[in-house]
């Protein structure tokens, strides 16, 4: 039995939200992969729950009308990999939530609950931010859109206002179309682990395939929050796919990036791969994206 | 402490029941208290161990950390739903025993419940893919070699391809 004080199951979003409205000081709960071994852990022993577990209304991925990625917040990672949109436009988003955990963590885990737990490692994250995604909130005073660079406050803590319910992230056609990526997680094992860093590229290559028009790239645990490395970017915007431009990429993340110690590893562990794998992540990509490297 | 309790309604291992069930509890104290379902294991109780996987509407959860009350209206199946009417071994379950994939036997329900999704594909996987779908679970006897031969001879066999199965 978990320790839990009520229970209260949304029937549908309006539901939810005025549940959150009468029970201010309830806890969300999505696919509950985090929140319940919180309480397991009794870091919420005694709370009161508000599941929105059972909204297949938020399970998903479809097009908007104006071509954005709507991808709903309770969809599953497994859900996410497998899905063709997914795989058509934004693939590395698949293979990077396809690295969470196990394989039932990736069936009950949810890419709202990812989001919304505020974590630095999560490795939706990082893609996500690399890829300009918006995330759509839905409270009481109707729905607000917001990019994911803002809705992520500091270390475990987004904005969501009270009543709100997250219920969907939107990824623009702007910033799908034509763009390849790669994801890499740094992590002591295969499965179950948490990155040490994680490192998500993408490129947008000139029609001939000789110049980066554009280049994305953000990482996991870099910071207390995941984050977008823009001096970076900005020096290899323009620039062509040699060798050279990319190491010179590579070694710009440090300019932005700000690991930290922890008992995983170390700061200057943490640079040294955080360079190593936007190397690696950004060579991917012009690949994928049928570039070649002039060495 | 919550009195609070609500009809669950499921189909489990092929029969439809119903329970009122606490709302603390999670499937696995549901599947083992109300339906002496023994097979589902309490290890870790965070999902970390894979001990307690049930197939909920064919995919694997570990049922720790899935509260009770979301199982109304699905389709459950534990490891004694995969036995025949006899209680006749499946044939994944006969290749845990050839295999000597069993010692403790504590993980093994959980694994051959992933491996039981696996195999529901009914396609071939490469040694990396299997390994990758059974990584969910931790084995503290075996060493998971001879589990990962279970696995794989039974996909082959399914397959018709008992040379292959018989090479692994």
């Amino acid at each position: 039995m978990y320790d839990i004080k009520a229970l209260y199951e949304a029937q549908s979003v309006p539901h939810a939200i005025e549940l959150l409205l009468e029970h201010p000081n309830a806890q969300i709960i999505a696919g509950g992969s985090d929140v319940l071994v919180q309480i397991r852990e009794g870091k919420r022993a005694g709370c009161e729950l508000v599941s929105i577990y059972g909204l297949d209304e938020l399970r998903g991925v479809r097009y908007e009308e104006d071509g954005a990625i709507r991808i709903g917040s309770l969809t599953s990672f497994s859900h996410i990999t497998r899905d063709p949109i997914i795989q058509e436009k934004i693939n590395v988003l698949g293979q990077a939530v396809d690295q969470v955990g196990g394989p039932q963590i990736r069936n009950i885990g949810t890419i709202g609950g990812n989001t919304c737990n505020g974590v630095t490692s999560a490795d939706s994250a990082s893609t996500l931010f690399a890829w300009d995604a918006v995330i759509e909130l839905t409270g009481p005073e109707g729905v607000r859109r917001v990019p994911i660079q803002d809705f992520y406050i500091k270390a475990g803590k987004v904005d969501l206002r009270p009543g709100e319910i997250q219920t969907g992230i939107l990824i623009p056609k702007v910033a799908y179309e034509g763009y390849q990526g790669h994801y890499i997680k740094y992590a002591m094992r295969n499965a179950m682990d948490i990155a040490t860093t994680g490192c998500s590229v993408n490129v947008k290559l000139s029609p001939d395939k000789a110049v980066m028009e554009d280049v994305r790239i953000a990482y996991g645990v870099a910071g207390p929050i995941p984050m977008r490395s823009a001096t970076a970017e900005g020096r290899a915007k323009g620039r062509p796919t040699t060798a050279e431009e990319i190491k010179a990429f590579a070694q710009t993340v440090l300019e932005d990036i700000n690991p930290r110690d922890s008992w995983r590893a170390a700061k200057e562990f943490r640079q040294h791969i955080a360079v190593v794998m936007a190397e690696r992540a950004l060579r991917e990509s012009i690949r994928l994206a049928g570039g070649v490297i002039h060495e | 402490m919550s009195n609070q309790y609500k009809l669950v309604r499921c189909t489990i291992n092929g029969k439809q029941v119903e329970k009122m069930v606490d709302v603390r509890a999670s499937l696995t104290d549901m599947l083992r208290d109300d339906y002496r379902l023994t097979s589902v294991k309490k290890g870790c109780e965070v999902g970390e161990c894979g001990a307690c996987n049930v197939l909920i509407n064919g995919e694997s959860f570990n049922s720790c950390i899935y509260l009770a009350v979301w199982a109304d209206g699905k389709e459950i199946l534990t490891l004694e739903g995969l036995a025949g009417p006899n209680g006749e071994l499946s044939d994944i379950q006969q290749a845990f025993i050839d295999e000597a994939a069993v010692q403790c036997g504590f993980c093994t329900p959980g694994f051959i419940m992933s491996a039981t999704e696996l195999l529901q594909a009914g396609r071939e996987f490469s040694d990396d893919e299997i390994r990758k779908r059974m990584s969910g679970h931790l084995c503290r006897c075996t060493g998971y070699e001879n589990i990962f031969r279970a696995v794989k001879k039974t996909m082959l066999r399914r397959l018709g391809k008992n040379k292959e199965a018989d090479a692994v």
